[in-house]
């Protein structure tokens, strides 16, 4: 025995608290709302909670967290009796956005194409491409093969490409590059 | 010429980013909070019971 229950309550809340803002991050990408996000990651917290002893210290806590998000989003859905991937196009879409929330109107549009993908092929590219997470995670977080990963981020990738062209170059203008200031904050 | 088009990737973290810029909201720190001050409050019991 090396670490004593006391520390490992201690680094499990510590790693939680580090962990949430990407786990937000990843609900909101996930469903395109903040209220359905916070009250998903509210959920996720209590769960994670309550399953703390199954948790091993050691492990990857991010990984763990967002498989219980994950389980929770599609749950939640298939208890509102919605086949998801087939009508989460059509459900986001009559959602209104608050630009308030977004830091510029590149972003809005992006967001407004990211809730088009059909909701697979949305957690696996953004898993990937912006959570931090090797293929291999994200497949066993999603509960499914590397390599149907990888086809749903080319998926993924060639629709939104098809998606914003279509809005149209004019759109993306000298502003594009505000958004690479944005990035500096928040390295880990 | 061609206008700088930012790729898919870039606007996905761009996107990703301003959402964790966010913070984390009251909700969930008050929630954390209050799930410890639980867990204490289980602990401190238990102890007095072996007392």
């Amino acid at each position: 025995m090396t670490m004593d229950q006391q520390e490992i309550d201690r680094s499990f809340k510590r790693d939680l608290l580090a962990a949430l803002p990407n786990l937000r991050a990843f609900a909101v990408s996930l469903t395109g709302r903040h209220h359905v996000a916070d009250d998903l990651v509210q959920d996720t917290i209590m769960k994670a909670w309550a399953k703390q002893s199954h948790f091993e210290p050691g492990t990857n806590m991010k990984a763990w967290l967002f498989t219980i998000l994950r389980n929770e989003f599609y749950s939640q859905m298939r208890k509102r009796g919605r086949e998801v991937s087939d009508t989460d196009g059509i459900f986001t879409s009559q959602l209104s956005t608050h630009p308030q929330q977004y830091g510029s109107l590149d972003l809005q549009d992006f967001k407004r194409a990211l809730d088009q993908l059909p909701s697979d092929q949305r957690e696996a590219i953004i898993l990937v491409g912006a959570s931090g997470f090797a293929y291999e995670e994200a497949a066993e977080i999603c509960g499914c093969a590397v390599g149907t990963i990888k086809s749903r981020i080319n998926r993924a990738r060639n629709k939104l490409q098809e998606l914003l062209g279509v809005s149209g170059e004019g759109d993306y203008g000298p502003d594009a590059n505000s958004s690479a200031v944005i990035k500096k904050a928040f390295a880990v | 010429m061609k206008p700088f088009h930012p790729s898919v990737a870039d606007q996905l973290r761009d996107y990703y980013q301003s959402v964790q810029e966010e913070g984390i909201p009251d909700r969930f720190m008050q929630l954390l909070e209050k799930l410890d001050a639980a867990e204490r409050g289980a602990a401190l019991a238990e102890k007095d019971d072996a007392l």
